[in-house]
């Protein structure tokens, strides 16, 4: 039998939806982990352990007594209230989070963070943020954050970011996959620390509100079926994930369910005001997509809303479809 | 008198720390701690109001529906908006699949697998029960992990995805469904029935949720046609190890009652005393929150007026949660005491005999899961396609309110003031709070810290099953709890 690669989790300063995220795979989540050879050396919602037994693990870890392949953080290091990391003290051991993620880092053969918290402070860091909070290798998007712009585990990987808040179920556990089978190479990862394998794509690949997005045929209320970017605040023209191809819950996505791309996979995205709504100067909005000339998007953008189609224009502001395409009539030989 | 520290706790959501002073081999106190901390209530002010629909699912990554439907119950209250019919059965739904899938995951994940531990290792059912439900190993992980997905299905076709939706609004919910995703809801309903027939209850849901006394629920436990299911083998665990005996509360239950996109509450709020068999109304503005035990400075006690500030250095604090009370009184919230308000006389009947207990509060879990369930046909069979889910958004009005829903681990409240356009304050208690509350100024303890008392550890102190048992029969959510 092959080794396993073990996993040690740690849930510091976050949600838990990460967990809960990876908990959604279809197939089920612990038979499809044992498959891939991944063992939960501990994990704070599924293990039995508890207590004592723990906490013997994390210092057998902490001593170098006992390999371990990837510890994965998720939530937020919280360094506050005024840098004493009170404000997580890790239950039974008369120790902060912050104490146990730093003793705990430099012993793993690679360093995980699961969610914008852990990759770099996410909502937990939200403004003013209150208790200091910090992801592992960035703060919001500045690198450094709690092991410094220099770490490297032992493996010699800077920290991997898998982003979103919560990230796909499928981000986690192919990135753990690619570990466990050392091909996660660090040219594979962004200038985020992101994997490329989702974050080389935009949250507006693949979106179902696509052919308003070509016509600039846009919602201009909640519910609307047009493109969410000029009025609602979507950012997926800007975030990278690959949420609208692979889909989540069974074919859902932000966008497809009526609402923004928030960029939860950016750093400091929860620091947005008006989460839903698009910040605009002289009308235009201030967010356009990153690599495409200002003047030729405003160009192209008047130019494809003159010729919108009257069925794009009208269902863009529609909840349901009010105008279908057209089709051939029954028996002319034209099928379609 | 020896005094243990329990922790880390784990497989409850969030961190959680127990100290017990036990005296021959018994707990005569516990101090229930929440130690993790991040300071929502301040993070949510001074932004525009609509934006702690974004900001207050991440409270909770196993509740964040539940947070989702309080910011909204208190921004609707706010501006006066009502939803479209569609819109409100669209949120109960998403909220049911979330509250299904969080009772089943507490069962299956979080409660059973203390069963397997070595300490039941000589009784007569362990190597039946290990194999169903040890820790990530057991069979029963295999059967309930795609089924929960398959619920949370419910989730990706009303909100785009879970945990951390933004469908969720003041107006209704954004997606307008058309008739195939309908059907899908409907598909996605029936799987689940499938799964609580076949594997939960080896019954239907309407038999489930006709049991109405205790001597309904010994029958169910052993009869031939449903003792295969997971439900009658706790029933017969339940009753080997007499845990009703254990973790008793004898604190009111509240529920601010549940699902009422369909017009009336499916379950009905209110209060009940379990000792006299009284019920009442709840007066919210009775609902207090003291800070003696806690990490945070002193300041006003309701929470419409209160606010959050670390102390860390407080010598009598013990936790970052506050102790939220009813009428100065602490109060157990969650399925059993949602149950028991609403008048089922199986949950009244697990009661009757001076209050909650660890065996009927995961029986009224389970039991509520078929009640749900049987409602989610409904409402999914009562949307009406064509006709719209959501009503415009507008920029909130100034003003002050609270919304009061149902998480599945109880009674959840968001207190919101807006001025100017911006949120001025916003605080939260979530059932967590209630149940996992500390001791208060006249040292009154929490209902966890009451129910611990009187638990049997023998020689095992802080690894005793029986502790275990007590703590997770609540389902706590410690995330929530200090948020």
């Amino acid at each position: 039998m092959r080794p396993s690669f073990d996993v040690l989790w740690l849930q510091a300063g976050g949600c838990g939806g990460c967990t809960m995220a990876m908990l959604d795979r279809s197939a089920g989540l612990f038979g499809e982990l044992r498959s891939l050879g991944i063992q939960l050396l501990w994990h704070p919602s599924f293990s039995e352990q508890s207590g004592d037994e723990v906490r013997d693990i994390f210092e057998a870890v902490a001593a170098g007594r006992r390999p371990l392949d990837a510890l994965v953080v998720e939530g937020a290091v919280l360094r506050g209230p005024q840098g004493t990391g009170l404000a997580q003290r890790v239950a039974g051991m008369g120790r902060t989070m912050l104490d146990l993620v730093q003793s705990l880092a430099p012993r793993a053969n690679y360093c995980v963070a699961a969610g914008s918290c852990a990759a770099y402070g996410g909502v937990s860091a939200g403004l003013p943020d209150p208790v200091e909070a910090t992801g592992l290798q960035f703060e919001k998007d500045t690198a450094g954050g709690l092991l410094g712009r220099d770490f490297r585990s032992r493996k010699g990987l800077p920290v991997v970011n898998i982003a979103g808040c919560a990230p796909h179920p499928g981000w986690i556990v192919e990135t753990l996959t690619a570990l466990a089978a050392g091909v996660l190479r660090a040219d594979q990862l962004d200038g985020f620390g992101r994997p490329r394998f989702f974050a080389d794509h935009l949250a507006h690949h693949g979106c179902s509100r696509n052919e308003f997005y070509e016509y600039k045929a846009s919602a201009v209320a909640t519910g609307e079926r047009g493109c969410l970017m000029e009025h609602l605040g979507c950012k997926a023209t800007q975030s990278v994930g690959d949420c609208n191809q692979r889909t989540w819950n069974g074919g859902g996505a932000c966008t497809h369910a009526g609402y923004a791309c928030i960029a939860c996979t950016s750093p400091g995205f929860e620091d947005a005001r008006g989460f839903t709504t698009t910040p605009k100067v002289a009308g235009i909005p201030v967010g356009l997509p990153l690599d495409m000339p200002k003047a030729w998007f405003i160009a192209l953008a008047a130019l494809s809303k003159s010729a919108t189609p009257r069925r794009v224009r009208d269902n863009a502001t529609a909840d349901h479809v009010a105008v279908p395409p057209r089709r051939n009539a029954p028996g002319d030989g034209t099928a379609g | 008198m020896t005094r243990l520290v329990v922790g880390p706790f784990n497989r409850v959501e969030g961190d959680l720390e127990v100290t017990l002073d036990v005296a021959d081999g018994v707990v005569a106190a516990a101090r229930v701690s929440a130690p993790m901390f991040r300071g929502f209530e301040r993070i949510l002010v001074g932004r525009p109001p609509g934006d702690a629909l974004a900001i207050v699912p991440r409270i909770c990554g196993i509740c964040s529906v539940s947070q989702s439907m309080a910011a909204v119950a208190a921004l609707r209250a706010v501006a006066g908006v009502v939803p479209p019919p569609n819109g409100a059965l669209a949120a109960d739904l998403s909220h049911a699949a979330e509250n299904i899938a969080d009772h089943l995951t507490h069962f299956y994940l979080f409660f059973m697998p203390d069963f397997c531990r070595d300490e039941y290792a000589s009784e007569p059912w362990f190597d039946d029960v290990a194999a169903r439900f040890k820790a990530i190993e057991g069979s029963a992980a295999g059967e309930l992990l795609p089924a929960r997905a398959q619920l949370l299905h419910v989730l990706g076709i009303i909100a785009g995805k879970w945990p951390h939706s933004l469908a969720f609004r003041s107006g209704g919910t954004t997606r307008g469904l058309d008739l195939g995703e309908t059907m899908r809801l409907i598909a996605a309903v029936a799987q689940l029935r499938g799964f609580l027939e076949r594997v939960l209850f080896a019954a239907p849901l309407e038999e489930v949720a006709a049991l109405s006394d205790r001597a309904a629920l010994d029958a169910f436990a052993e009869a031939p046609r449903t003792r295969n299911g997971d439900f009658a083998l706790f029933l017969r665990l339940a009753r080997d190890l007499r845990l009703d005996r254990l973790g008793r509360g004898t604190t009111g239950l509240m529920s601010y009652g549940a699902y009422r996109g369909a017009g009336e509450a499916l379950f009905r709020g209110g209060l009940y005393d379990p000792t006299t068999g009284g019920t009442g109304e709840i007066a919210p503005e009775r609902i207090a929150e003291d800070v003696t035990s806690t990490w945070l400075a002193d300041g006003p006690v309701h929470p419409a007026e209160a606010d959050t500030h670390p102390a860390v250095h407080k010598p009598e604090a013990y936790g970052w949660a506050k102790a939220p009370r009813l009428d100065g009184r602490p109060v157990e919230v969650g399925a059993l005491a949602r149950q028991v308000v609403d008048g089922a006389p199986l949950a009244r009947a697990l009661v009757a005999d001076g209050g909650s207990n660890v065996a009927a509060r995961v029986v009224a879990r389970l039991f509520e899961v078929a009640r749900v369930a049987l409602a989610m046909e409904t409402w999914a069979r009562g949307l009406e396609i064509g006709r719209p889910f959501c009503i415009p958004d507008l920029p909130s009005p100034d003003g002050a309110a609270a919304g009061l829903v149902e998480a599945a681990r109880g009674s959840l409240g968001h207190w919101v003031t807006i001025r100017n356009g911006e949120t001025a304050r916003y605080q939260i208690i979530a059932p967590t709070t209630w149940n996992f509350s500390p001791r208060d100024a006249r040292g009154v303890p929490g209902p966890l810290e009451q129910a611990l008392v009187g638990t049997p550890v023998g020689e095992r102190g802080a690894r005793a099953a029986a502790i275990q048992h007590v703590v997770r029969s609540f389902d706590p959510c410690m995330v929530c709890t200090a948020h």
